[in-house]
Order: structure tokens, then sequence, then C-alpha cells
């Protein structure tokens, strides 16, 4: 990487943290004091804006620079993540969106609570959601701190360490600052400068094969080195790795396709729009942008394996992060070119507008659990029944912002951890444990008319633990060459992600709570949640 | 750029298609039934409204017409996916199988799975919006009439007193109770 290149990737960073800045100050004028405010961003953002801040949300570094690098690496194998990140969308629309939106306020806790007894459940529901959220945030903040130095084509550990701390502290001040609105237009910036990106970038590609996709297949297929083998499964998953590893990704998609509807920071976006008939045209807007996006990773795949080659993709990072840079480098013409110079540095800004963008929404939904559930529960038992509505409502927006800064410092001191290690796992894990502790509860709750405080307890816990559990006894932690403490060894759990063994212990646990349980489902209470959910009766 | 109605999305979206809408709901929904019967007004008065639409046949229309559709399409989407991931993982063989020039089983059944999930998507939106949320919106205002009316009653004041709301949700017929409610949602959620 010469030093222009350099500069100009370092200028337009500065260009992105200054808008998204300019967004926060102009996003913080408005009236913050309300947490309706706060954590809905005032619940009147039209579908489609909505739709683009979801895609922009749930779409990360990791999806627009990882994906693309594992189809370059591995051909076939990459394109089954991209399936599973937009099959999950169905149950988002199918089953969630809609009657979360009418039955909820701030939190999924809202939706369960309104069923069985608040205290309790709020509790477990908001220590699932902040594990939920620091597991994400850990993973996108080491990602984006080997990312940027990467990106900047520098080595040392300082860049790194750097990166975390300023994406870690922009992230915090969006928040605070500029609450939902801030973050919401934030994303939406985001969405539209990745799918600009990603677009332009598949129009060169498809341009280099006269679009021909045909053609852009074979002559992926030949320079990869695998020949057809390329665009068949096997390469990643299956093959030498034996059953483990094939199980593994069938936990993994498991966990992807029933992980995103449980996932706090996805579902607290419904809140933003005014109804539900709203909420479920934001997430067709957000289907139809994270469908296109995902088919055009495999033609940006693809294309870096035909034009870059497979080979020196997997020389300049093992895990093929570098694939878009190195591709937009040749579609620009060539390195050492102006051209290529221009798009590899745009590539860079846009993946960093990215992860900017994936932080903030977690980080927001990481404080409203802690301020609307944990926090208002436990205050609740030492001063009952004090505190009126907008005084309450106060102190809560305080509480949050505490919450936001407390949050980022955590994530931030154990992304600076776990700096050196491999971190990959998080993500999967992330979406493990929103699939085996928040989606069967939430669905038990708006389904099932027995449903008791203990059934939803068990189901949290019960999802929780165990997936926690599993992957400390997996052989990400101990017992391989790439674990976290590679020279232990108590693996006991052959698989990488729990959510194979996880999630149905969630569900399980959730049942068995229900029908041992002596206290009966509260008739009106079901009643109210089941009219709420389908009519938006009520809604906030 | 806020100036649109929140409304507009569930009264106007495809309006050529609400009399196809309409016409299901009368005729599916017996008339003496289509209006919720109301209670007089007790301790658990709100509890007492929801349990009461609950069981009414407008209610219970809703709730059949998107399980109905929502539970068996999720199944179906859930066990193809499930079948897609099993077998690019344990049978690389059926899946190399060539089709058509570079296109083989395998990258046919990675774009079929786009496929189906954009058709699903729209099928579904179709479906509640020319099955579900007319009737939907009926109930809405129905339900939050008579939880205001509810209300009221345990506060003693006379019912009288909120004005022609509740009247006319009781005795307008269903596109009148939408719309004196409509006002009043308004002012509930704005």
């Amino acid at each position: 990487m010469t030093g222009s290149h350099q500069t100009l990737t370092l200028l337009l960073f500065g260009a992105v943290v200054a808008a998204t800045l300019a967004i926060t100050s102009r996003a913080g004028r408005r009236r913050q004091g309300s947490p309706e405010e706060f954590y809905t961003g005032g619940r009147l953002f039209s579908p489609m804006e909505n739709g683009f801040a979801i895609a922009g949300d749930y779409m990360s570094a990791a999806s627009f620079l990882g994906i693309s690098g594992l189809i370059a690496l591995y051909g076939y194998d990459g394109m089954l993540y991209s399936v599973g990140f937009l099959v999950a969308w169905l149950v988002v629309l199918l089953l969630v969106a809609e009657l979360v939106r009418n039955c909820g306020r701030f939190t999924l806790a809202d939706v369960v609570a309104a069923r069985v007894r608040e205290r309790p459940v709020r509790i477990a529901l908001g220590a699932s959601s902040v594990t939920v959220s620091v597991l994400y945030l850990v993973a996108q903040m080491v990602g984006a701190g080997s990312l940027v130095a990467l990106l900047l084509g520098s080595e040392s550990g300082m860049a790194h360490t750097w990166t975390v701390l300023g994406v870690g502290a922009l992230m915090v001040v969006y928040v605070c600052c500029g609450g939902m609105r801030a973050t919401t237009w934030i994303q939406i910036v985001k969405a539209v400068l990745l799918m600009g990106g990603a677009l332009a970038l598949t129009v060169l590609v498809l341009v280099r094969f006269g679009g021909d996709l045909g053609a852009l297949l074979t002559s992926a297929a030949e320079r990869s080195g695998h020949g057809r083998d390329f665009l068949a499964p096997g390469l990643k998953y299956g093959g030498e790795g034996g059953w483990a590893s094939r199980f593994d990704f069938i936990s993994l998609g498991l966990a992807l396709v029933l992980g995103t509807a449980g996932l706090p920071h996805i579902l607290s976006r419904f809140y933003t729009v005014p109804t539900a008939p709203a909420a479920r045209r934001s997430v067709v807007w957000s289907i139809g942008l994270i469908g296109g996006f995902y088919l055009m990773t495999i033609v940006l795949g693809t294309g870096a394996a035909a034009l870059v080659g497979t080979a020196s993709v997997r020389q300049s990072s093992p895990a093929g992060n570098t694939a878009i840079p190195l591709l937009s480098m040749e579609l620009g013409g060539g390195a050492g070119s102006t051209g290529g110079a221009a798009l590899s540095a745009l590539a860079a800004a846009v993946a960093f507008a990215t992860i900017l963008a994936v932080v903030a929404g977690i980080t927001l939904a990481a404080s409203a659990a802690v301020a609307h559930d944990l926090y208002a529960s436990l205050k609740r038992r030492r001063t009952p029944g004090e505190g009126g509505h907008t005084e309450g409502g106060r102190t809560e927006v305080g509480v949050a912002r505490i919450a936001a800064a407390v949050v980022g410092g955590v994530a931030i001191g154990l992304s600076l951890l776990a700096q050196e290690l491999n971190v990959a796992f998080l993500v999967g894990l992330a979406f493990a444990v929103a699939a085996s502790a928040n989606l069967p509860v939430l669905l038990y709750a708006l389904f099932w008319h027995r449903f008791t405080t203990r059934g939803a307890i068990w189901s949290v816990y019960g999802g929780l633990v165990p997936a926690v559990a599993l992957v400390v006894l997996s052989p990400v932690v101990s017992g391989a060459p790439g674990a976290l403490f590679p020279g232990a060894d108590f693996a006991l759990f052959p698989l990488e992600n729990p959510g194979l063994v996880s999630v149905p212990l969630g569900f399980l646990a959730g049942w068995l709570g229900t029908v041992t349980s002596r206290e009966r489902a509260d008739e009106a209470r079901h009643a109210e949640t089941e009219v709420r959910a389908l009519t938006g009766a009520g809604a906030a | 750029m806020r100036l649109d109605d929140p409304w507009y999305d569930a009264l106007a979206s495809g309006r050529g298609e609400h009399r196809e809408a309409a016409r299901t709901t009368a005729a599916d929904v017996p008339p003496q039934e289509r209006h919720v019967r109301r209670r007089p007004a007790s301790r658990d008065a709100r509890g007492d409204v929801y349990l009461t639409v609950q069981r009414s046949a407008a209610f219970q229309q809703v709730r059949r017409r998107y399980r109905h559709f929502a539970l068996p399409a999720s199944a179906a989407f859930l066990t193809w996916y499930l079948a897609y991931v099993v077998l690019a993982t344990s049978a690389p063989g059926l899946m190399a199988r060539p089709v058509a020039g570079v296109l083989n089983v395998a990258m046919a059944a990675c774009l079929a799975q786009f496929a189906t999930t954009f058709l699903l998507t729209w099928a579904y939106v179709r479906h509640a919006r020319l099955r579900r949320d007319r009737l939907a919106l009926e109930l809405r205002w129905e339900t939050q009439d008579m939880t205001r009316a509810a209300g009221a009653a345990r506060r003693n004041v006379p019912a009288d007193a909120l004005g022609g709301s509740v009247a006319n949700g009781t005795g307008g017929g269903a596109v009148g109770g939408a719309v004196a409610g409509q006002a009043a949602g308004e002012e509930a959620a704005l």
C-alpha cells in the first residue's frame, strides 16, 4: 500500500466520522428527555427509512468483507452463509415483527412481561439481551480493529488499539447524544453507502465479463485452483473435517436462521415506526435490500476469485477479509494506479461506515436492556410504587445514557483483551444465544395460552446457560490450535457453535417450566396480549 | 417529511384491493357477530374488555387467518432451509451434479432459496393486506373505545361525557366505528 493511498483512505474515514457526528449533533438538538424519543426516535419513521435502517443495522462489515472473502476462498461454502442470513428474515416477518410492534414499548422484555410476573422475567431477559449485545459488540470491535489495520496497511498493534478505542468512543457518543434518532440516520446513511458501493463494484465486475454470469463463474472456478469443486459445497465444511464440521455448520445455520428474530437491536427497530403494517413494510424493504446485497456478495466473491485469484486473496489475508479491497484495486485499474487506489479507499471507507452503524445499534439496544429492564426491575424492589411517569422517564433516560457508556467501556476493555485472539466464533455465538434464550420465550408468550412465569424464566436461562456453557467446553476455548487457551484441554463438546443443542433446550425448558408450574396462566392477560398483538389496540 | 398520516398505511394501502377485502369480511362473519358485544364495566374492566374481544367472532377470524397462513408457511420454509443446509453439508456429490452449463444442483438450490424467500415475503404481505389489515383495524378502534368506556365507568364518569365516539362506535356499524375511533386513536398515538 502506497503512502498516498493510505492518506486518501484516512481522509475518507475522517469524512465518515465527520458525517456521523454531524447527524448526531442534529438529532441531539431534538428533545431528548423522554424514553420515547431516546429509545424509539419518536416512532414516526417511515417504513422505507426503517427498512434501510434495519438493513444498516444488520449487515455488518463481516458480511461485506467477510462473506465475499469466504466466497473468494471457498466458493460455494461461503454462499451458505448468505442464504442463512437472508432466510432468517422470514422468521422475523411472519412470526415476530408485527406482533412485537403491537405488544411492546421499548424492549423485547416488554412483550413477555405483559403476560407473566414482570420482575423476574425482565431480569432474565435483560441479562440475556445484554449478553447477546456484548458478545456481538466484542466480535464487531475486534473485527473492526483488525480490519482498519488491514485496510490502512499497517501491521502494528497500535493501529488496532486506537481503532478499538476510537470506534468505542464514537458509538458511545452517538448513542448518548443522539439516541435512536441519530442511530437510525447513521444506519440509513450507511445502508445507502453500502448498497451503492456494492452495486458499483458488482456492475464493474459484470462489465468486465460482458454481463455473462456463466463466464464469471467458469473463470472463478479456473482461477480458484479448485476447478468445478469451487462451485459445489465441501471445500470448507465436510470433506476432511468429518461429521463434526458438518454438524457444526448445521448448528450455525440453525442459529443464524432463528437468532435474527431474537437479536435485541433488531427487535428494537420495529418500535420506530407507528403501526404494525408499517413494521411489516419495513421488513419487506429490508428483505429486498439484504437479499439484493447478498446476491451481490456472490458476484463480488466469485469476481474476486476470478480477477484477483484465490491464491493472492489468501496471501493478503488468510481469512479472506481483503478480497473486496483487492478486487476494487483490480477493477479501478490495478495496483499502483490512481483509479485502483481511489476505488479501494472507497471500499475501505464503506466498510468503516458499516462498522460504526452496527456498533451504534447494538450499544443502544444494550443500554435499553440495562436501563428499561434490569435497572428498573432491580430498583423497583427497593422503592415500590414511587415516581411519576415523566419523572421516572427522565431518570430512565439518564440511566440509559450511563448504561451506554458502561456497556461501551466493557466492550472496549474486552475487545482490547481479546485483540490477539480469533473471535470469529463470537458472531455465531451471539446468534446462538439469541436463538436459544430470546426467541423461545418470545414465541411462547405470543402464541401459547398456557405459558407461565416459571416457563418464561426456565426458557431464558435454559437457553442462555447451555449456550454459554457449551461454548466454554468447545474447541474454540480449549484443546485446539486456534483456541483461546490452546494450552489447556477441557473441550468436551465437539462443535464450535452450540445452537444445535441449546436452541432445542431453550424450547424444551420453556415447555417443561410451564407444565410443571402450579400457577395457572392468567387468562385475561393472555387475551390482552393476543388481542393487542393482532389488532394493535392500545399500541404504544 | 412527516406530513403523511401514520394511519395511511393501514387505511389506504392497496386501495383497489379493498373491495375484495370488504367482500370477504362481510361474507365470512355473521352480521350480528361483527360487533363485539359490550359488557358493563366492572373492577377488572380492562381485562374483561380484552376477554370479550378475544371471544368475538371477528377477532377469531383475524387470528385464524393469521395463523393459518403464518404457521404452515414458517414450518415449510424452515424445513426447506434445514433440508438445504443438511444436503449441502452431507451430500456434496448430489449437490455437485451439473444442471445446465456451469449451473449445478447446489447453485440452483442456493438461488432457489433466495427466490422462495422473496416469493413468500410477497405472498405474506399480500395475504395480510387483503385478508387481515382491515378487520384488525376495525377491531383496534372498537377495542380502544371499549377500554376507554370501561375506564370512564370505573371512574364513575357517565359514558355520555365521552362524546360521540363511543356512541358512534356502538351504533354506527363497522365503518362508523372505525372512523370515530380514528380521530381518538391518532390523538392517543401521536
